[in-house]
Parts: C-alpha cells; structure tokens; sequence
C-alpha cells in the first residue's frame, strides 16, 4: 500500500452567496436587457471567505486535532480534506482513500427496518457490496440489538438509533479518517463498546483528523493540532504547545 | 459566472490543483466523475429502490398509486379524446395508454433531474460520492416506476381485444437510447438549476408546452394538413417518445428518428460533458 498523505498549499475557500437578485436566472435576464453595467452591480455578489492561504502537510502516522471557535473554518477544512470542496485557490493533494465519520446518521430511512438501514449506510459509506455481505454479520452483532433489526427504525429509542449508526459507519477502515467532534454513544454499556471500536479504527488509519472542543480528547488522541481562527492556520504544532495557548 | 467569480477573489495565485491522483486533460474531471459513478453503479441502484421503497412503507398498493392514477387518467383521457377526434378506441387507447406512460417517464426523469443535485444537498456536503450517481438515482427511480406503469399496457391491449406483435421486442434498445438521452439532459439541467434556483420552474413549465406540442395526447395522423410536418421531424421529443412507443403499437420507429435520436444524444452528451467538466467541483459550494 502507498503511503498516505496531504498537503495543503496556499488553501483559500471562497463561498459565493447568491443574494434572491442573483441566484435566479429572471434577474439574469432582465439584467443584460438594461445593459452591462447594471448587469455587473445586480451581480456583484458577496464572498464569504471559508479559508485564507491555508498550508499545512501531515504525513503517515499524524493524530492531528483541529481547534478554532465556531466559524473558524473548521468544518469547510474537513469537506477540504474530505474531498467535497475544491479549493478556489491554491492547491490540496490529498493521497489515500479518505472516509469522514461527521454526520453518521446520513442516509438512514426511519421508515427502513435495522437491516436494511445498515445496508443504506454501508452504501452511503462508500463501502461495497462484497465488503458488506463480509462484514454484516459483525455489524448487526456490534448493534447488540437482536430481533430488533427486523423492525423499522423509527420504532427504535434514540440510544438504538445510535447504535446502529454507529456499528454500521464504524465498520469501514480508510487510510485517512476524518471526525467532526468524537463519537459518543449511548449508554455505559455500549459506551465502553463504542470507545474501544474508535480506539482501534483511530490506531488503524495512516492519518487521523479530528475537529473537536475537548481538550481531554485531543490530548488523548492527537499528537499536533492546528489552531484555526477566521480562516486561517493561527497556530500549528505539538499538542503540548498549541491546546495550553488556545484553551488558555 | 465563475470568471467573475475568480476575478473578484484575493491573490494572484489562480492555480487550482486538486486533490487524489486523478487524470488531468481534456474532460478529465467530468470522465473521473462519471466513470466513477458507473463503478460505483450500486450505489445508485440501492438508492433508487430505496425511494421507490419508501413508496409502499405503511401503504399497501405503495408505488402502484402511481399506477393506478395513471390507469384512471389513461381511461378518462382515453375516452374523451377519443370521441374529440373520432379515432376507433381499439386504436386510440393502446396508443394514448404508451404516449402518457412514456411521456410521463420522460417529464418525471427531467422535471426531477433539475433536482438531482438540490435534493442530494446532505449527501454532496457530507460525504465524497460521484455527482453523476445522484443523477443515475434519479433515472433509475423513474424507469423502476415505468416498470409499474407499463403494466397498464397488457390491461388496456386486453380490453380492446388486441394482441401485442413481436415488434414490442424493439423498445428495448429505443428505450436505452432514450434514457441516453435523458442523461444527458439531467445532468445539464441538474449543473443549471443547482445555479439557478429558478431554471426548476421554467423548466416545469417548458415541459408543459412541450407535452403539447408533442404527439402524446394527440396523433401525428390528426395534423390537419394545412401545418408542416416539421412540427415533428424538428422536434427531438417526437422522435424520443417514437422510438419507445412505435414498437408498442406494432410499428418500427423511422430510420429519422432513430438516426435524430442518436445525433440528439451524441451532440447532447458533448455539450453535457463540457458544461459537467467545467462546473463540476463547484457544484458544493451551490448548494
């Protein structure tokens, strides 16, 4: 297997916003109907900034935690990383094949018994057909939760739910992962499950990435953090370093 | 848009690189994307039948409403067309029972195919899939709900005493040739109105006009004469619905339209492509 990494040269995200005058296509119309230089001020839209020059690299084995207050850009780092955003500037190379845990309820039919959700989930997962039929049995086990499967989701308490998410999108192992906050699941018993799972999926990947407000955690987990604030690297470096200056 | 876009951005430093090994060249990005989504066909498969699915949760009849609205509209259509322009029913019937299910696949795969990115806004922002399996869901989706309506066919063929020929055979490949066609349409309808809110709408509303000034509800044959037939050899919807619906009525679609439909599909998928190559990557930041 080649060997995983990233690198972050001069990142910049721009988001346009479309205000109601130039999202819709009548404006559009109307406004090269009156001439060009109006058409250019009823389009002059807005640009929010996701990311400034961002540049960073991590290498095979990094445990890097993301901090930065809300709005610091940290979740449009991780699409980055994910492979949703393209950059409007600069470069991202990421090399590896990248799963990111952020929303592990996604594709999930309440409507949908257990099994079938958990094929759902596989699928959303990105994992394929031969890998699921493998690993089902795993995953419905790791759910704990029985004759259970055979009932539609919504009948399930939220602890069940989670549950069974959590089984299903756990059971992948990418070379790079990448978390909006840590998993935490259900009720002690599964708790203790959950955390040994994460442990391992966390020992197991080349890279980790992991966007967190819990100073215990990426202390735990992490062995760099960046410190992102308005959309730029503010701070960069060993956990011991940058968690003392930004939780103070 | 994306010009102005990157001009009004800071730094001089335009250079967009991105991301994983992938090819770079002509059209690479939007041959990456789609070719991915073909290997990852199972994902627009399971997604597919999932919506239908959740047609028939707590329903008993679950996507078969569809069917039966479609056989009611077909009879009541059926019989006051019929008598409006005096065609014999064992004619008129089978023929507006294969117009509106076709026409309805088409209409449905387009008018949703506008959608295709919108409505997959969790997924896009959440997780890395293709763009283009968002777009196969949605023609999956329909052609599965084809596969409930034409059912309507023998019905009606039973009813007016007719049986079907062997020609029925020929609406597989026109149907593959349709939904070629359709594909194509989808994605550059799915890139523009994830842009442009608004292009939903008008499209409903183009489709609508379309519908009539298509052959579905009415027959080629009821022209009067006094009205060019390039009313239908120009319109490319003629010559879709055709090659679909001729083999059902016991007749081979005309070399013109197969040949329109195959030039249809070739110009279309180029245009497509070079539209997808482009806007590809800034479909998220859209939605």
């Amino acid at each position: 297997m080649s060997m995983a990494s990233i690198k972050l040269t001069d990142v910049s995200v721009e988001f346009p916003v479309f205000n109601a005058a130039s999202r819709s296509l009548k404006n559009r119309v109307l406004s090269v109907a009156t001439g060009g230089a109006i058409d250019r001020r009823v389009d002059g839209h807005v640009i929010v900034r996701g990311l400034e020059d961002v540049s960073f690299s991590v290498k095979e084995g990094d445990r890097i935690g993301l901090v930065g207050h809300n709005g610091s850009g940290k979740t449009t780092l991780l699409r980055v990383l994910s492979g949703i955003y393209k950059p409007t500037g600069g470069s991202a190379m990421v090399d590896g094949e990248c799963v990111s845990l952020i929303n592990i309820s996604l594709g999930i039919d309440p409507e949908a018994t257990g099994r079938e959700n958990i094929k759902l989930r596989a699928a959303m997962m990105g994992m394929r057909r031969d890998e699921l039929r493998e690993q089902f049995d795993d995953i419905a086990e790791f759910t704990g939760l029985g004759d259970f499967l055979d009932m539609p989701f919504r009948t399930y308490s939220s602890g069940m739910q989670l549950r069974l998410a959590f089984s299903t999108s756990t059971a992948i192992r990418p070379e790079i992962l990448v978390m909006d906050e840590w998993l935490s699941t259900g009720d002690e018993d599964f708790k203790h499950k959950a955390d040994k799972r994460l442990r391992e999926i966390v020992n197991t990947t080349k890279i980790l990435v992991l966007a967190s407000h819990s100073r215990e955690l990426l202390q735990k987990n992490c062995n760099r953090v960046l410190w992102m604030d308005h959309g730029r690297v503010r701070m960069d470096g060993p956990t011991d370093e940058v968690l003392p200056a930004y939780f103070g | 848009m994306y010009r102005t876009f990157r001009t009004v951005g800071p730094g001089q430093n335009r250079r967009t690189g991105y991301m994983l090994p992938t090819r770079t060249g002509f059209l690479a990005e939007a041959f990456a994307d789609i070719g991915a989504a073909l290997e990852k066909h199972h994902l627009a498969t399971t997604f597919s039948w999932q919506d239908v699915a959740q047609r028939y949760r707590r329903s008993r009849v679950g996507a078969f409403w569809l069917t039966i609205n479609m056989g009611v509209l077909i009879g009541a259509l059926g019989f006051v067309f019929g008598t409006l322009f005096r065609s014999p029913m064992d004619e008129f019937l089978p023929y507006i029972c294969v117009s509106l299910i076709i026409w309805s696949f088409i209409s449905s795969a387009i008018n949703e195919g506008c959608t295709a990115f919108i409505s997959a806004e969790g997924i896009i922002l959440q997780v890395r899939m293709p763009l283009f399996t968002h777009v196969l869901r949605t023609l999956y989706r329909n052609a599965i709900i084809l596969g409930h309506n034409i059912l309507i066919y023998p019905v009606v063929l039973l009813a007016v005493g007719r049986a079907p020929t062997w020609d029925v055979f020929v609406a597989v490949p026109g149907f593959v040739i349709l939904s070629l066609n359709l594909l194509w349409i989808m994605l550059i309808l799915g890139v523009l109105c994830a842009r442009y809110r608004d292009m939903t709408q008008v499209m409903q509303n183009l489709l609508q006009v379309i519908m009539y000034l298509t052959p579905v509800m009415w027959m080629p044959r009821t022209l009067p004469d006094g009205i060019s037939r390039l009313l239908l050899d120009l319109n490319p919807f003629y010559h879709l619905i055709s090659i679909v619906r001729d083999p059902f009525l016991g007749q081979l679609p005309s070399a013109t339209s197969w040949t329109a439909c195959i030039v249809f599909a070739i110009v279309g998928w180029a245009a497509a492509l070079l539209l997808f190559d482009r806007y590809r990557h800034r479909i998220p930041y859209w939605l």
